[in-house]
């Protein structure tokens, strides 16, 4: 034991600062949460135990959380696949071998590495706004569009737009897994007269599947956890009539707004619930969809 | 069955020339290998006849069919790949099928030329595996299945044979020789490798820069090669080459090689005084000959069946001879090394074939 730790001293002295951080910053505040979900607690008074109170309330007499949850999973739904689609379209146009394909690369990448800012929330409600830039181009065309951020049918559709522009992550990542197909199988389908429609679907959504499978995953997770952008649109409070409710939105202001931190907790356990099930799902179900190639069998 | 026809077919990408004004006449039912060192742009003139890259000037006839501005898939040709480019993700039987879906071929005779394929190819056992799970030459026999199926009336084959380990590549040479004996159908081979250029081919065609440096048959090019590149490419091991000078005089002209007696040629069609002289080492012998020199014995390389003796003239020169494998030279024994004239091939000081006269005798 001795040697051991002799010979690996140096090891442990640099991970030091990760595992300060992992312990204090990561692990310790995660079994607190899951601690204080089973409590009542309002950071003023000593956390107080109601063991499942938190989480029996949650499902059976709080509205609110099933309307966030009703929210969070039209967007993932719409979002998701919106933005996966934007990002294989605009990754196979980018395959096609343009000459200036560094900078497009950049300049589409771009809105992703701004998207999770505030300023870019910002900017979309000036967008959408009654009096915004989208309604004023429609004017030209004579459309007199909605108000569409404090209209309620409308107000969650502008931030899956706001999602489908963020692609760039995923269209890097769908960029590689396409340059990782050989030209010899699309010159070997061209000779045999395979339209680019069957080439598509037979041979480049195969072969990329693993890749949309990751992107798949961690689009899930990231659109779960959405946060600043429905905050900023709607003013922190969920608005127009709790359209914006994410739940993440609900659950800050659980937290920071009303203090409800036992209450705060337990939706953020269950949300973490929701995620991994997901998750689960998705890598239960890849075993029929995705192919590896070097794969053993 | 068709026929092809190259005429002045050009490729250029912006300022540089891939292949320039290739005049080729392939018969009915031929097959032709195409050979040279790697960038000769033989892949590339493939590619071009399949319809997988432009050309940048000249015809393409498949058939009599002009086919320059005819998409791959209309050129009724199929392609076997370097790299088998077999669907990873399909199997054996779907691998063989795929490209027949595209062509309304109904579902009976898919199955019936699929299972025709797999029986030639002897891969019926593994109609059901994915890629990954065959070996090289199972995937290889795959991919020329999947070349059968189409019933094209040409059939490409992109150096099919180099990503497999040397005693599988002599097998699958043997049996697309036979493929081709069975099929008749029109092959054209491209190969680096000159081995299988002279053993597969009816006629070979010799690229170098994108320019054709000879086109005849094996035989043709191994016996009258037409300039030293091909002389040098062509035949395993290498041709010696050996530098000589020519003086005209009353009675012919004197040959002289340095480290071997001079000999006499009635009459060299040329002016030039510097000739290359070329001998294979399989016409190189230790003993005498019509001309005989003398050397030292630098090296031994026995092969089995034949001993290559790397043998030093006087003059510091190293001829490869080519002897029986029951040789019992060894390194540093004195020997006489000996040629017969009719197996000399004359290269002029452009490196381009003379045909020369020679003399009943030779001359001391």
């Amino acid at each position: 034991m001795k040697r051991f730790f002799a010979r690996n001293a140096p090891a442990y002295v640099f991970l030091l600062p990760w595992l300060i951080g992992f312990f204090l910053l990561a692990l310790g505040p995660i079994l607190a949460s899951l601690y204080l979900s089973f409590t009542r607690y309002d950071m003023v008074s000593a956390p107080r135990w109601i063991g499942w109170g938190n989480y029996e309330y949650m499902f059976t007499r709080d509205r609110r959380f099933w309307k966030a949850l009703e929210v969070t999973f039209t967007y993932v739904a719409l979002a998701v696949p919106a933005r996966l689609i934007m990002a294989l379209g605009v990754a196979m146009l980018l395959d096609k071998g343009l000459r200036t394909i560094g900078l497009y690369r950049a300049i589409f990448y771009l809105p992703s590495l701004l998207g999770a800012s505030i300023a870019i929330a910002i900017l979309w409600r000036q967008l959408f706004a009654a009096d915004g830039v989208v309604n004023q181009v429609l004017a030209m065309v004579g459309i007199q569009g909605a108000s569409w951020i404090t209209d309620p049918d409308t107000s969650l559709y502008t931030l899956v737009v706001l999602a489908m522009w963020q692609f760039g992550s995923p269209m890097l990542i769908f960029l590689a897994g396409l340059r990782g197909i050989p030209r010899d199988l699309y010159e070997a389908a061209e000779i045999d007269g395979t339209p680019r429609w069957r080439q598509f679907t037979r041979i480049t959504l195969p072969l990329l599947a693993p890749v949309i499978f990751f992107n798949l995953v961690l689009q899930t997770i990231d659109s779960f956890k959405t946060f600043s952008s429905a905050f900023i649109i709607s003013n922190g409070t969920g608005a127009p009539a709790d359209s914006l409710l994410f739940y993440t939105v609900y659950l800050f202001n659980e937290a920071f707004k009303f203090f409800r931190m036992g209450y705060a907790s337990a939706l953020a356990w269950f949300l973490l619930v929701i995620i991994a099930t997901f998750t689960a799902i998705a890598f239960f179900t890849s075993k029929y969809w995705v192919h590896y190639e070097n794969e053993r069998d | 069955m068709a026929g092809l026809t190259l005429r002045n077919v050009g490729k250029r990408y912006g300022a540089m020339s891939i292949i320039q004004g290739l005049n080729l006449d392939i018969h009915d039912g031929e097959f032709l290998v195409l050979v040279g060192p790697s960038g000769c742009g033989k892949s590339t003139l493939l590619r071009m006849i399949a319809g997988l890259e432009d050309i940048s000037e000249g015809t393409i006839s498949i058939g009599g069919k002009v086919v320059n501005d005819l998409p791959a898939s209309k050129r009724e040709l199929s392609m076997v790949f370097q790299s088998y480019a077999l669907y990873p993700h399909m199997s054996v039987r779907k691998n063989l099928a795929f490209g027949l879906q595209n062509f309304k071929v109904s579902g009976a005779e898919v199955e019936r030329r699929v299972a025709e394929a797999a029986r030639i190819l002897q891969i019926e056992q593994l109609m059901d595996r994915k890629p990954r799970q065959l070996s090289g030459g199972q995937k290889q026999r795959v991919a020329i299945g999947r070349s059968i199926v189409r019933e094209p009336q040409l059939f490409l084959f992109d150096e099919p044979l180099s990503n497999l380990d040397a005693e599988l590549r002599v097998q699958m040479r043997a049996e697309l020789a036979s493929l081709y004996a069975r099929l008749g159908t029109t092959m054209i081979y491209v190969t680096h490798d000159q081995v299988e250029a002279m053993t597969m081919a009816s006629r070979i065609v010799v690229l170098r820069g994108g320019k054709i440096e000879q086109f005849g048959t094996p035989q043709e090019l191994y016996t009258r090669p037409q300039n030293l590149f091909v002389a040098g490419f062509i035949g395993s091991p290498k041709i010696n080459m050996l530098q000589a000078k020519a003086k005209r005089g009353a009675g012919g002209t004197v040959v002289s090689v340095a480290g071997m007696p001079d000999f006499a040629i009635a009459e060299l069609p040329t002016d030039d005084q510097a000739l290359t002289l070329c001998v294979r080492p399989s016409s190189l012998r230790v003993g005498n000959g019509d001309i005989t020199g003398e050397g030292t014995v630098r090296l031994v390389e026995y092969l089995g069946s034949e001993t290559l003796l790397h043998i030093a003239l006087s003059s510091g020169q190293v001829l490869l001879v080519s002897d029986n494998g029951r040789t019992s030279y060894r390194m540093g024994d004195a020997v006489k090394i000996g040629f017969d004239l009719p197996d000399l091939h004359y290269f002029d000081s452009r490196g381009q074939r003379i045909e020369v006269i020679q003399n009943e005798s030779q001359a001391q």
